[in-house]
């Protein structure tokens, strides 16, 4: 217990912070990289210009930072409850089932922007449905919802291989997905903002309208948060279940709803590749968007304004990996999944690890910059 | 004159605007017990944490037996024999007693022998001062005033030379209290250096040497405590004449308004701790519930408040039935006009986490007035805080702060200027004045007194004796879960200390 009460400067907190603990991870890659044989600078440049570096590698980076917004929210939320929703995988996967359904009955005969608000109605209530079970037992039984997430994201991933190998295959079909969505069913893309800054893009850069409905939702998020009734219970319950309690608040009925939200949330991911990209329904299309998720809430410090450029930063990551393992014939995927791997450790997992060292340093410079949190026993 | 085992030069320390100490010079003499009094917010937990290493000053020195000493973390203080008991516990709520002791004191590799070895050392020091506590008891499931003993165990085991104690009898009886003072008495003997902080000016008087008095960040004098009287010390502390005593007219009691009837609680583990216990509330009285800490009062008012089940037994507030067997609902209570100001202000009165202004609606948060449809109107709360503040004299007046950095006493003041303005028909008060100033204390009395003059019905819970003898106009004793006899307010402190130790109880069963 060193000194564990520092509280630093806004500044370091959410700046200083961060980012040492990037330039660790990029550190951390760089000697991977090295030991491969390539040279750790030149891969960082093109990791970055793939992810940057032109209209359409912007628009690719945007299109996964959408995921990871969806499901970084949905995280974040289930947090401030004091709730651990590792389920986002399997709820993003199971609300595929609710858009498909959707756009499956009618993208032949609506126009997609009728098709669309009923699609994210279908992700989000079949999102919440499936994160609503799990919530119950945690509710009622106590059974850890850590638990029951997992378990669940393991039977929605067998419960769409029965379904996309088998009724909602096409007759006759070979790939295990849904027949590809007509125009009704299909989101606009949003490539033409990136080119009306002048940049090129191609046509088939992925980025599209589920972009602008991640950051209105991102928005939607801090606004139930910090200025609802109901923000402010979650937010009770996730300090204090016995203030909660004292104050009147129904534990079983704040875990549900939370809960629910955070399903609705991880949900409506599903909107971004399923409308916005391949137009079908496919097998893994999740493709661990929902694990990401929790390191965007915990990188993001479970804060809108924090989630939004952390599910960038993981854009970045995906988009400008592609791009890496392309060029360095000695980087293959795996390698770059090596590097997510780190940036998620030592910025999600290992996020304290630098902090009492900056609080020292700081203390030692400048005591009085420092605001110290009082020695004083916190709810947890 | 004695040596000085602790000497603060020119200490200073701000937080943000707030100069919580300024030029502060101190010496504290070994062998010897020095007493710090001070208005809420005055600065005296600031400091002794700067001498326990939790914050380090802005400027200004600390002498360790004459040396100049550089205390970063509670390590080194640790190190230079300095230990600490906190205001604010810090136990590991889910550890056993035994468990915390040894907590980053282990001295073995392996936990077991560690512990087999601090069993022997606990139960001497247990033996010595008569600080007895079950070893593999879980804090959690302690009364506030074991868990207190098991802080002050954990500074002993550390081999403390200099034992600071920041309000340390807040949550004792006076019973418990004079044990605490003997225990004291022992250590000073030994040569131990102990410093004292507490509201309570009779404590002050009793035991210690020295005092310094404190008032917005500086000491404003240091008396001899043979040659200083109660009333000085309280007017150097607040800067104004206090009234001490509490001046009250005649009740004038009027119809039931809560109405207790054979209620039986138990707690967590299942063990019964309050049983078959009945009585009524009027209008226009305070009832006063004594008590040894742990003898089923704070069960009991958690039972009516409807934040704990009972297991049977019926409650009428108004005349009609509180479900404390079934799901009672402390939301729904409050509408009906029922406040309830706990005992435990940290964990459950308080979201220390929480900024001023948002704990000052908890509770009330689904009231119309600070809704708009399902938005809190954020402006709306925040005036209400200020209104409060301003009222309540908290401080610093900024509703913006977060609440865990508030002094202990107007963290106090934000629980009951919450409850108390609701203007409730019935108000269930848990230790109203723990670790609030004279000043304040005095303000608080009149508030609960105005109460009852205005025809509400008050049940007040509080270890201090004093306070139950000068509010109470009927006197109810528990002693292991039942209620051993009532009294009026004219009731010595001898015969209630009595029927709280169960002695007529006894009698009775002769
Ligand atoms: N971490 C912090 N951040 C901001 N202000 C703080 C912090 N800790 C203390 N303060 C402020 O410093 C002042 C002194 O607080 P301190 O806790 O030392 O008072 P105290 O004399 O112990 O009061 P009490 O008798 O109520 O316990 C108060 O105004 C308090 O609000
Ligand atoms: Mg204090």
């Amino acid at each position: 217990m060193s000194t564990p009460y520092t509280k630093l400067p806004a500044w370091a907190d959410y700046g200083l912070i961060p980012l040492i603990n990037l330039l660790v991870a990029f550190a951390g890659a760089g000697l991977v990289v090295l030991l491969v044989g390539e040279n750790p600078f030149r891969a960082a440049a093109i990791l970055v210009e793939g992810a940057f570096g032109s209209g359409t590698g912007i628009a690719y980076t945007l299109y996964y930072a959408t995921n990871f917004i969806f499901t970084g929210l949905a995280v974040a939320v289930a947090f401030h409850c004091g709730l651990f929703n590792i389920g986002g995988e399997g709820q993003a996967y199971i609300a595929g089932l609710g858009v498909g359904v959707v756009c499956l009955a009618f993208d032949h005969i609506l126009p997609w922007w009728l098709t669309f608000p009923l699609a994210i109605l279908g992700a989000a209530i079949s999102g919440a449905l499936w994160a609503l079970i799990p919530a119950y037992l945690q509710a009622k039984r106590g059974s850890h919802i850590v638990i029951t997430t997992i378990m669940f994201n393991f039977i929605a991933a067998s419960t769409m291989v029965y379904l996309l190998v088998g009724p909602l295959k096409p007759r006759g079909a070979m790939a295990p997905q849904t027949r590809q969505l007509v125009e009704g069913g299909q989101l606009p893309k949003l490539g033409w903002l990136l080119s009306d800054f002048g940049l090129t893009v191609r046509p088939s850069a992925p980025l599209n309208l589920s972009f602008l409905l991640a950051l209105a939702m991102a928005f939607v998020v801090w606004l139930v948060v910090w200025r609802t009734r109901l923000g402010y219970e979650i937010r009770t319950m996730g300090h204090s279940s016995k203030a909660a309690r004292y104050a009147g608040i129904s534990e079983t009925r704040i875990i549900i709803i939370t809960m629910l939200i955070s399903g609705a949330l991880a949900g409506m991911m599903a909107l971004n590749p399923i409308m916005g990209d391949q137009h079908n329904v496919s097998l893994d299309f999740v493709s661990g968007a929902g694990f990401v998720g929790i390191a965007v809430a915990l990188m993001g410090r479970s804060h809108p304004a924090g989630i939004v450029p952390a599910a960038i930063l993981f854009g970045m990551l995906y988009q400008g990996g592609a791009e890496l393992a392309f060029e360095m014939p000695n980087i293959s995927r795996d390698m770059i999944v090596i590097i997510q791997g780190l940036v998620i450790l030592f910025a999600g997992a290992l996020e304290h690890m630098f902090r009492p060292t900056v609080q020292a340093v700081f203390a030692s410079f400048s005591p009085k910059s420092v605001g110290i949190a009082p020695p004083r026993a916190e709810g947890a | 004159m004695a040596e000085a085992a602790i000497e603060l030069v020119g200490i200073n320390k701000s937080f943000g605007t707030v100069r919580a100490n300024r030029d502060i010079n101190l010496v504290i003499e070994r062998g010897s017990i020095l007493g710090i009094v001070g208005e809420n917010g005055a600065g005296k937990s600031t400091l002794m944490s700067i001498l326990y290493g939790f914050y380090q000053a802005d400027s200004g020195e600390i002498k360790v037996g004459g040396k100049a000493v550089a205390i970063k973390t509670p390590n080194d203080a640790i190190a230079h024999g300095i230990g600490m008991v906190h205001q604010h516990f810090m136990l590991v709520e889910n550890f056993t007693v035994i468990e915390n002791v040894i907590l980053g004191a282990e001295h073995e590799a392996l936990l077991k022998s560690s512990i087999a070895k601090a069993r022997s050392e606990l139960e001497r020091l247990e033996r010595e001062y008569g600080l007895e506590v079950d070893p593999d008891a879980v804090i959690e499931e302690l009364p506030v005033g074991l868990q207190q003993r098991v802080e002050i165990l954990k500074a002993l085991y550390r081999g403390a030379e200099i034992l600071i104690l920041d309000e340390p009898t807040g949550v004792l009886t006076p019973a418990e209290a004079d044990h605490l003072f003997r225990i004291l008495r022992q250590l000073k003997e030994q040569g131990k250096t102990i410093v004292l902080i507490t509201h309570k000016l009779r404590e002050i008087m009793a035991i210690t040497d020295t005092v310094s008095v404190m008032r917005q960040g500086t000491v404003v004098a240091t008396r001899e405590t043979a040659k200083t009287t109660v009333e000085e010390l309280a007017e150097l502390m607040v800067g104004r004449r206090v009234l001490l005593r509490v001046e009250k007219g005649e009740a004038r009691p009027g119809a039931v308004k809560l109405s207790v009837r054979n209620l039986t609680v138990r707690d967590s583990r299942g063990v019964t701790m309050v049983s078959d216990v009945s009585f009524d509330v009027r209008g226009g009285e305070i009832v006063g519930i004594a008590g040894v800490a742990g003898n089923g009062q704070s069960e009991l008012i958690e039972a009516v408040s409807g934040i704990r089940r009972a297991v049977s037994g019926s409650v009428m507030l108004d005349g009609a039935a509180i479900e404390v067997t079934g799901h009672a609902d402390p939301g729904e209570l409050r509408d009906r006009g029922l406040a309830h100001v706990p005992e435990d202000r940290h964990h459950v009165g308080l979201v220390l986490a929480f900024e001023e202004n948002e704990n000052s609606i908890l509770g009330y948060h689904d009231k119309q007035q600070y809704l708009n449809g399902p938005f809190l109107k954020i402006d709306a709360v925040r005036d209400d805080a200020r209104r409060k503040i301003e009222k309540f004299d908290i401080r610093p007046p900024d509703c913006r702060l977060r609440t865990a950095n508030f002094s202990g006493g107007n963290q106090q003041k934000i629980v009951l200027a919450r409850e108390l303005e609701q203007d409730p028909g019935v108000l269930i008060v848990g230790q109203p004045t723990r670790g609030v100033d004279v000043g304040a204390i005095e303000f608080i009395h009149k508030q609960l007194i105005a109460m009852r003059d205005r025809g509400k019905a008050v049940l007040l819970i509080s270890v201090e004796l004093d306070e139950i003898r000068s509010l109470s106009d009927r006197i109810l004793v528990m002693f292991d879960g039942r209620v051993v006899g009532e009294r009026g307010p004219d009731a010595t402190e001898g015969e209630l200390g009595l029927l709280m130790a169960g002695v007529e109880s006894q009698e009775a069963a002769e």
